[in-house]
């Protein structure tokens, strides 16, 4: 008994930064022991280059794209185009969700022709939209808007329809209405659905980038894995691989980022705040 | 049993005068004239003529579904009524929207609103210092920059209680907002709404299930049945009031016979003497 008493603190003091770093380290340990199974398996020859080049020549090849500046130029085009794309059909998508959500009239009039839209796979369209644009930045930037639209235009709906509508005739009765009531009241209460939606539409937007940079392109991350292949420069195609995952998972760290900005009041964020 | 009926009867004979819808004396701030409402074929309101004197303080009470929250409704100017009027000083109530301010059963305060932005919602301006001096008020200036989810269930009725007060409305319309709240809490919420109402001295009109809160808290209990008055019940206790004195408990007793006598189900009446609280 009195031993234990003693030793509790002192396992105490030390436990603790343990478990925390593991804590850390825990989910980074299956990856690292796959990179190094990988990095073993190529060097004893059971994994041919052809196949898959170890991580290291992946890092050789990016830090000399890097150096050359060709990497920061594709990363760049492509990133614009998403994000212009996104900002077209997120802002379409939010302006018809709105429009559908706030008036009863609009939603009878469009909402059955966006929903019979909503269900072509806007990649299905490629080769209408080269057929309009060509090969062109347009073309692009198009198919991003277009897949983006939907999930952003069905949130924003859904957040709208299913707003406490005793929230609505409370602030009406406390005289708000017009702006401040779509300001202070209708958006709030929507966002945390339109954010669901911004999250769907950033994975769609990601996905439709690579299909069409990789159709046809003359620039961007998916023309460099494209020009890879043809001069079998596999540990470039690998690299191309890791930044689009890189750039995903960034994007969706963002959206996190927003809605633990946003949604601060939300019981959700709220409790992991406390805890 | 039959004498204490006796009793109630007396106690209200010798107020008969008062008992049916007294004449407006002074000035009437709300004079309901024939009020109806249907929705769809079902009348809800069928007639309803009251005159409230400014400053009074009025409780509805009656069987569920018999129309309250309707007729609430009607005076915040929420619904409109098929037939008859509402005045208030005189003027079409549309006129007078924001002279009343309606505090509802549950809550409804914004989530993503602090209790300080709650309590200002609507005013421009420099709200900020009106709305802690609300929230001190009723108790709660320490909790100004919380979110409504991290309050309980009674904080979140202060809260919107100081979102109402704020506008120093001269009516106030409580649709039960104390249902939700536990028997300790509900005392103390109605010890703070009369002690507003005093400082005050607006009109309100409290809807309520609790008969003994009716009795306690209001100058004039109105029991409506099936859309109609039953029951106008002067209370002339003086304040501050006792919970369970006799006068109270047996005007309790006058209203609860009035209520049950309507729909008649089994008598499971007990004298509430014992300090029962009657809820219907
Ligand atoms: N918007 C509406 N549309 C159709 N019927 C309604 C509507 N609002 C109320 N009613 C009907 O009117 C009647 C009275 O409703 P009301 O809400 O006024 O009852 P209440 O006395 O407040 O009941 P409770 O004590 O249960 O709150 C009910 O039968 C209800 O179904
Ligand atoms: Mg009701």
């Amino acid at each position: 008994m009195s031993t234990l008493s003693v030793a509790t603190p002192l396992r105490l003091r030390w436990q603790r930064p343990l478990t925390h770093l593991r804590r850390w380290l825990a989910p980074w340990a299956l990856p690292l022991a796959l990179l190094i199974g990988w990095q073993l398996a190529v060097e004893l020859g059971w994994l041919s280059t052809r196949v898959l080049p170890a991580p290291s020549a992946v890092i050789v090849a990016g830090w000399q794209l890097t150096v050359s500046g060709e990497l920061l130029t594709h990363l760049l085009i492509s990133t614009q185009r998403a994000l212009l794309g996104l900002l077209i059909g997120g802002s379409i998508g939010l302006a018809l969700g709105l429009l559908c959500g706030l008036s009863r009239r609009s939603e009878i009039l469009l909402d059955s022709s966006i929903q019979m839209l909503r269900t072509i796979p806007h990649l299905a369209l490629i080769p209408l939209v080269i057929l309009w644009f060509g090969i062109d930045e347009a073309a692009k930037v198009f198919l991003v808007a277009l897949g983006t639209l939907f999930p952003i235009y069905l949130n924003t709906l859904h957040g709208i329809r299913s707003l406490d509508p005793g929230l609505i005739e409370m602030a009406r009765n406390y005289g708000l209405s017009g702006w401040p009531l779509f300001r202070q009241v209708i958006l709030p209460g929507a966002l945390p659905s339109i954010l669901v939606g911004l999250r769907f539409s950033l994975g769609l937007m990601w996905l439709t980038l690579i299909v069409s940079e990789t159709i046809s392109a003359s620039s961007g991350i998916g023309y460099l894995a494209m020009n890879a292949r043809e001069f079998l420069q596999t540990d470039v195609v690998v690299l191309t691989i890791v930044l689009y995952a890189l750039l995903g998972k960034l994007a969706d760290s963002t959206a996190r980022l927003l809605e633990r900005r946003w949604l601060r009041w939300h019981p959700v964020y709220l409790k992991e705040h406390q805890g | 049993m039959s004498t204490s009926h006796r009793s109630t009867e007396r106690f209200a004979a010798g107020h008969s005068a008062a008992v049916q819808t007294p004449l407006p004396q002074g000035e009437s701030h709300l004079l309901l004239n024939n009020l109806r409402k249907h929705f769809g074929g079902q009348e809800v309101l069928k007639g309803i003529s009251l005159a409230i004197p400014a400053g009074q303080f009025v409780a509805i009470v009656g069987h569920s579904g018999c129309g309250k929250s309707t007729l609430l409704r009607l005076l915040a100017g929420l619904e409109h009524s098929s037939a008859g009027s509402v005045r208030a000083y005189g003027e079409p109530l549309a006129t007078q929207q924001q002279q009343s301010r309606l505090m509802f059963q549950d809550d409804r305060l914004l989530p993503w609103k602090t209790v300080l932005e709650n309590v200002g919602l609507g005013l421009q301006g420099d709200w900020q210092e009106q709305a802690r001096a609300v929230l001190t008020e009723v108790g709660l200036a320490h909790r100004a920059d919380a979110w409504p989810s991290q309050l309980s269930g009674g904080q979140r009725q202060r809260v919107a209680l100081a979102r109402a007060l704020i506008h120093r409305p001269r009516l106030l319309l409580l649709d039960e907002p104390l249902g939700a709240l536990d028997a300790l809490t509900r005392l103390d919420m109605q010890k703070l709404i009369e002690r507003l109402w005093l400082q005050h001295q607006f009109t309100v009109v409290l809807v309520t299930h609790d008969v003994a809160e009716a009795v306690q808290l209001a100058d004039r209990v109105i029991v409506l049945e099936q859309g109609r008055v039953g029951l106008d019940l002067p209370i002339l206790l003086g304040r501050p009031r006792e919970a369970s004195c006799t006068a109270a408990a047996t005007l309790e007793q006058r209203i609860l016979q009035q209520i049950l006598a309507q729909q008649a189900p089994e008598p499971v009446i007990r004298p509430s003497h014992s300090g029962v609280r009657w809820a219907l």
